[in-house]
């Protein structure tokens, strides 16, 4: 069922206020890949505040959605994410990637709850979104496995490995988004490695291809109830994003990969994402 | 194949079956009575014998074609999702290949998969560099929270995969190509994950062992008994990691020389292991390293490189034979050094 003005309105909100807190967390964090968490941001809050079924309270809940955040560098997305589903307390972000913590810039399975695979080095998640669709499909059970990849990440050889063979397996139970900020560290997607044509690469590999503005709640929503539905090969869900997006001087800018901020900037960039929501 | 029905062990003849053939088929034994065992390989279901659990249950088993990489990612997942992977395919390719996948998807999140590594050593010789794997121990090691397992013979890759079914986190699982020739007679010595295995006692020198070299370890203490007299000891250190730092210890006391033969280069392996034990004791002994020495090995039958790298029978008696002949400075008041 398509989501209703009012979830929109509050998806919205839910997308503000993530966007806040990860100003928040790359300040205290001393530096964070703020610019793709930025990107997927929207994707996160649908995922989290309405598409999958998890339950903070019992985050090993044998029946809950998986959820696998391939470009694990977004940890500073989805660490507050999280936080604001109710696994932890917002406040334990303070120590992100201090001393001891168990939050580091890419997050650790073991330490953190709600995450449910350790990534960080680009390339591994759809391999383990598919042994979750396979190992769920084995065992008779329900729950989806959803996979958020990075589009500079499908320069990876192992993305493509795992593509095959999702649609040799015929898996509808993993949804796959891919990020597509069109950015990566050493500049734009398509100057670096090109991915064009994206969406027939992935069609050449079997899927079903649906491409979105990744910042639309409407379209997102769209994409994965079709998603959910689809029942004749894997779907992937290309979502065109900005990076850095809300923060105006951060969008589209490859230098905010990564970046720190002091507390001046931080409420410039505050400011921005307030802008953007008002206007 | 020769099938002998009956008892629990005697689901396969371990006698006209190859190790990789036996453990494929105690795998299958398994796999009836816990329906959370799943089979994965990259193409190699044959080569690798874990086709044996294939046959048996097909929709357990899962071929991700030549692609490693997701070979053990999709291994990762199908743990996560409450399945019991073991995945085949050959040391090379588990250790090298795959290497970030085994370490950062299966390792550092601890996950109960099981890897079946054929093809180690110089194994299969012919093959060549490419098909050698004389890293992967050393690789394994250094894995933290990985078991390293080496078999001695087909018995003992039936004990290792009944082993590793309750035994918690990853485990590699290192075989041969599987022709290698048969030490035990049966499963019932006694195997223990992490507990060696005394195949010999004696006083003169330990030949520490693993893989296929405890076959001719054996035969080699056996010679050297009758032909110079000597009371050779050999311990087949099947668990690389975590290893039996007491039996290594009470070796170096009671023999004060220690020859360690292995199918791996010289650096990283076995001997590196029970190099660290012998260091950490604080005890001095005569000690030496035998076996690929840090390079690339050459082409061959398997029996003509064991020959070559001196880790078949003769190889091992001239080396013992050149450990007892070297000066060691023996302090009679032992308990001192500690």
């Amino acid at each position: 069922m398509p989501l209703t003005e009012q979830e929109i309105r509050d998806l919205k909100q839910r997308a503000k206020s993530l966007r806040l807190d990860v100003i928040d967390t790359t300040v205290w964090a001393g530096g964070a890949h703020i610019g793709g968490a930025l990107s997927c941001a929207d994707i996160l809050v649908a995922l989290y505040f309405k598409y999958a079924r998890v339950n903070p309270a019992d985050p090993d809940w044998a029946d809950r959605d998986r959820v696998i955040l391939s470009k694990g560098h977004s940890g500073v997305g989805f660490a507050p994410v999280l936080a604001a589903r109710g696994f932890f307390d917002k406040e334990l972000l303070r120590e992100f990637n201090h001393f001891k913590s168990p939050f580091g810039m890419h997050l650790d399975s073991r330490k953190v709850r709600g995450v449910d695979a350790s990534t960080g080095s680009l390339g591994h998640g759809l391999s383990i979104a598919v042994g979750l669709g396979l190992g769920a499909r084995l065992q008779k059970k329900s729950w989806r496995t959803y996979c958020i990849l990075g589009d500079g990440e499908c320069n990876e050889g192992s993305v493509w490995e795992a593509a095959m063979a999702a649609h040799h397996f015929v898996l509808t139970n993993v949804i796959t988004i891919v990020d597509r900020n069109g950015l990566m560290i050493d500049g734009k997607t398509e100057v670096v490695m090109a991915l064009e044509p994206f969406a027939d690469k992935w069609r050449a590999f079997g899927w079903i291809v649906r491409e979105i503005d990744g910042h639309d709640f409407k379209q997102i929503g769209d994409a994965i109830e079709y998603a959910q539905q689809e029942k004749s090969g894997p779907v992937v869900i290309i979502a065109h994003t900005v990076k850095g997006k809300g923060v105006d001087f951060m969008e589209g800018q490859v230098k905010w990969h990564y970046g720190s901020m002091d507390s001046a900037l931080a409420a410039k960039a505050k400011h921005s994402v307030e802008q953007m929501y008002a206007g | 194949m020769a099938e002998i029905t009956g008892t629990t062990w005697t689901v396969y003849d371990a006698n006209t079956m190859t190790q990789a053939e036996v453990y494929g088929r105690v795998l299958c034994e398994l796999g009836e009575k816990d329906p959370r065992i799943i089979g994965l390989t990259a193409d190699l279901a044959k080569s690798t014998k874990i086709g044996l659990f294939q046959d048996r249950f097909p929709e357990r088993f899962v071929n991700v074609g030549i692609a490693e990489q997701n070979l053990f990612g999709i291994a990762a997942g199908l743990a996560k999702s409450g399945m019991r992977p073991f995945v085949a395919t050959m040391a090379a390719f588990a250790s090298m290949r795959a290497l970030e996948q085994v370490r950062t998807d299966i390792c550092y999140q601890n996950l109960d998969v099981k890897i079946i590594a054929t093809h180690g050593g110089v194994s299969f010789g012919q093959a060549g560099t490419t098909h050698h794997c004389t890293e992967d121990l050393a690789i394994m090691r250094s894995l933290a929270n990985m078991t390293v397992i080496v078999p001695a013979d087909g018995y003992e890759a039936a004990n290792v995969v009944r082993a590793v079914v309750d035994w918690p986190g990853p485990v590699f699982i290192r075989m041969g190509r599987g022709f290698e020739p048969l030490h035990y007679k049966d499963e019932e010595y006694g195997f223990q994950i992490g507990k060696a295995v005394q195949i010999a006692d004696g006083t003169d020198i330990t030949v520490i062992c693993c893989g296929v070299t405890v076959f001719h370890a054996a035969e080699a203490a056996r010679e050297l008994k009758a032909s110079d007299g000597l009371s050779v000891r050999v311990l087949n250190v099947h668990t690389i990691k975590p290893i039996d730092v007491d039996a290594i210890t009470k070796a170096v006391t009671e023999t004060r020389r220690i020859l360690v033969v292995e199918e791996h280069n010289v650096l990283g392996g076995l001997g590196s292991a029970v190099a660290d034990v012998i260091a950490a004791s604080g005890k001095g002994c005569a000690f030496t390293k035998v076996g690929i020495p840090d390079c690339y090995s050459e082409v061959g039958y398997p029996e003509d490189l064991y020959a070559h790298y001196k880790l078949d029978t003769n190889g091992i008696i001239e080396k013992v034979r050149e450990l007892l002949g070297r000066e060691f400075e023996a302090d009679e008041n032992w308990e001192d050094e500690v």
